[in-house]
């Protein structure tokens, strides 16, 4: 039997072994965790008994095992496929049942119901003598290793990726241009899109810091809440009008940048990290405490929503001396035009984010901060000022926060200190670190990924965060320096850039 | 001669809390001329290296640099304001190159503050106006000249961390010497390299001194290096200069065959020798 199932090292049992082996940790792992929960009952507190979810931890421990045995032996066909189908009945009973406690969806087909009469029994084998046919006609022979000289799938992507990054880029671009013609009449598309927009503009802008730089900040939501504070302020006791404030909180927060930054940034790593957490943590505390200025906790409301650079008003009602949006250019009243008006603002604030960091990346001073984050002491010994070009880099990479936070502050039209929470900075930076230092694509891709997913598929409830934080692990093993981690050279003078992707891959 | 003096070193003092790791120190380095720092490990070398590139403040001293627009004190300017202007670069004992950046790349950031003030701090460069684009194709320039003289040329666009360890030491030196020292300090530029490569250091290292018209200063334990090619000589022990000439000179002295061979304790030295060299009977 054994022989019939593998080709040379393992046995049948040794498999089974393993099996129970990891079936027994996930049973102890699982059962004080998802086996039991405290329900309020009107009797009081009572420990409702979950096995259900202790049964599907096991399951799916062992199918994942079972996967890692097909990759690592060198199975025979047979033994291959019969563990394929046993995991793939294994996964489709799960998520059956996985649907069936969700008691919004409708009631499925189990294998309970498989074995309830001749005829479903006759079925359910005819199914599985399928899937086993595909399997075992799918598999690999054992012994035909696939041709080691051919690059790798991945290495291809990476190459195609490096030499094509700027019209990658555009097509983006295009992308994100059109996409209010396709989802014209979404509201909660286009919100969400310019919920992704504002995290990828602050990825973009603490790209500056952490990945260019090199200088761990984990406060920059501090620099965030000044912009947004800034212009609620200045709007509310000046008048001040959105346009007007947009480039004052810029000012203000690059302003807070080089406040933080002169004591600061003398130290290093994590010491500069703990130092920048604590910043962001007293500005948060200043704005709930400082009631006189800030209106505390209670936040600031009714914040002036943006015009259209001053010409057209988007309400419904136009105060006086304005002409309305639709007016102006001869369109029917819609509450779209100023979602989609501010999901453009957010769009251009964002390139423009992202084609200054482009820019200043080929300058000397986007050179030396590269450099700093490389050595910092050799580019003392070449006669670059470490501690002025850190606080360039952290003004500039502060200023685009205080401009995303008035722009938050507008779209919002209430701000309070809530928003501003270690969490939204501990947010952003994990959209720069999974992007890959430094990649601006990249952190596009983890803005999706960190914020766009979780928002999308809210009907998962909780489940979601699990398969967040699966996510997260896949992304540790397989690209731990992050999504997209190569760095481009910002001058070449003999290569071109696919030349230099290619050398680099092999 | 006395117009000719590149470096002073006076009465140079470092202490570290309790432990005096220079002890009074003077020498000079001339124009056109390399100056060798010998002498056993844990003498001070690297100490005088850092106390002359603004990595430690002097503890007592004077250091002046005569660079084309007249002295300057070396111990009063901050680290990073040393190389400027003509002033002094350094290359470090373990390679401190940008690894994950390319040769050229590396060569282009040592011309930082040039380019800079021409890109006038960015603002200028953001938009590509003024004379930014033809500053970077200087640098460009020159960074070509440095890649050709150290053999590299083909290899500006490798990462420097790529190249072996030989080409990592050669790039380092041209990168110091991309920030137009008048004095060029190389912590043992010599160290780990096979007698071939060591060789094509000794030209490069004259051509520097003969074409550029820089100043060596050189710390080297190496002494086919030491000896081919240096003009002058110092010898450090413990913190104290033990001697000071010209190679041969130093070679012959026996205060550095002692300090390098150590001393026996039934002191093999003939009498006459001890006695010219006023030795203290020492109490071991």
């Amino acid at each position: 039997m054994s022989a019939l199932l593998t080709s040379s090292r393992t046995s049948g049992s040794e498999i089974v072994k393993e099996l129970a082996f990891f079936a027994v940790i996930a049973l102890m792992m699982s059962v004080m965790i998802l086996g039991v929960k405290t329900v309020d009952r009107p009797t009081g507190l009572e420990l409702a008994v979950r096995w259900d979810l202790v049964v599907i931890a096991i399951l799916s421990t062992i199918v994942g095992r079972l996967a890692l045995i097909v990759r690592r032996e060198h199975l025979s066909r047979l033994g291959q496929a019969i563990l394929i189908t046993i995991a793939a009945t294994t996964v489709f009973e799960m998520f059956v049942r996985f649907r069936e406690m969700d008691d919004r969806m409708a009631p499925p087909v189990t294998l309970d119901m498989a074995f309830s009469s001749f005829a479903s029994v006759v079925v359910a084998i005819i199914l599985l003598a399928i899937v086993f046919s595909i399997a075992y006609f799918t598999v690999r022979k054992p012994g035909a290793n696939e041709d080691d000289s051919k690059p790798k799938l991945s290495a291809k992507l990476q190459v195609g990726y490096r030499a094509n990054t700027k019209k990658i880029g555009i097509l983006g671009i295009a992308f994100f241009i059109m996409f209010p013609f396709f989802f014209a009449g979404d509201r909660s598309a286009i919100d969400l899109a310019t919920l992704v927009m504002i995290y990828v503009m602050l990825g973009w802008g603490l790209n500056i810091v952490v990945g260019l730089a090199g200088l761990l900040d984990l406060g920059y939501v501090a620099f965030y809440a000044v912009g947004a504070y800034s212009y609620a302020l200045l709007s509310q006791s000046f008048g001040l009008s959105f346009w007007i404030c947009l480039p004052l909180a810029g000012l203000f927060a690059a302003s807070f940048g080089i406040i933080l930054g002169f004591p600061v940034l003398r130290l290093r790593g994590d010491y500069l990290a703990i130092v920048t957490l604590g910043f962001g943590e007293i500005i948060r505390v200043v704005l709930i405490n400082w009631y006189d200025l800030t209106r505390g906790p209670d936040g600031i409301g009714s914040i002036e929503r943006p015009t259209f650079f001053g010409l057209a008003d988007f309400g419904r009602r136009v105060p006086e001396g304005m002409v309305g949006f639709n007016e102006l250019f001869g369109l029917e009243y819609s509450s779209m035009h100023r979602l989609i008006f501010l999901y453009y603002l957010i769009l251009v604030l964002a390139l423009i984010t992202n084609f200054v960091t482009l820019r200043l990346r080929k300058l000397p001073i986007g050179r030396a901060w590269e450099a700093l984050r490389e050595d910092e002491i050799a580019c003392r010994s070449l006669g670059i000022n470490p501690t002025n070009t850190k606080l360039s880099a952290f003004a500039i990479g502060a200023m685009f926060g205080g401009f995303a936070g008035a722009f938050f502050a507008t779209r919002q039209g209430f701000i309070s200190p809530e928003s501003f929470t270690f969490l939204e900075s501990a947010v952003i930076l994990a959209i720069v670190v999974m992007g890959g230092m430094g990649s601006q694509i990249g952190v596009v891709l983890a803005a999706f990924v960190m914020i766009g997913f979780p928002e999308m598929f809210r009907e998962l409830a909780e489940y979601r965060m699990l398969i967040f934080g699966a996510g997260m692990v896949a992304i540790m093993l397989w690209r731990p320096r992050g999504l997209l981690s190569f760095r481009d050279p910002t001058i070449l003078l003999h290569m071109t850039q696919k030349e230099k992707a290619v050398g680099e891959t092999k | 001669m006395t117009d000719n003096k590149l470096l002073e070193v006076e009465h140079l003092t470092m202490r570290f809390g309790g432990l005096v790791a220079i002890d009074n120190l003077s020498f000079t380095a001339r124009k056109r001329e390399i100056t060798a720092i010998i002498g056993p490990n844990g003498a001070g070398k690297t100490t005088v290296f850092n106390c002359l590139t603004g990595f430690y403040v002097p503890t007592e001293g004077r250091l002046t640099l005569h660079a084309n627009d007249g002295p300057r004190l070396l111990e009063r300017t901050e680290g990073f304001r040393i190389p400027r202007n003509n002033g002094v670069a350094r290359t470090f004992q373990n390679i401190r190159l940008f690894t994950g950046m390319t040769v050229l790349e590396n060569l282009v950031v040592a011309q930082h503050n040039r380019l800079m003030e021409a890109s006038f701090f960015s603002l200028a460069g953001l938009f590509n106006l003024g004379r930014y684009a033809k500053a970077e194709k200087e640098s460009v320039e020159k960074a070509k000249f440095w890649l050709n003289k150290i053999g590299l040329y083909e290899f500006a666009d490798w990462n420097a961390g790529n190249l072996p360890y030989g080409s990592q030491r050669r790039l380092e030196i041209a990168r110091a010497m991309c920030v137009d020292p008048s004095l060029l300090c190389l912590d043992e530029p010599a160290a780990g390299l096979n007698p071939r490569e060591s060789a094509e250091l000794n030209v490069l290292l004259q051509s520097i001194r003969d074409e550029e018209g820089v100043g060596l200063l050189l710390i080297e334990h190496d002494m086919s290096v030491v000896m081919k090619i240096s003009d002058h000589v110092i010898v450090l022990d413990y913190g104290k200069k033990i001697a000071d000439g010209n190679p041969d000179a130093v070679k012959n002295d026996p205060a550095v065959i002692r300090a390098y061979l150590g001393e026996d304790e039934d002191d093999e030295l003939p009498p006459e020798v001890a006695a010219d060299l006023n030795l203290d009977p020492k109490a071991h």
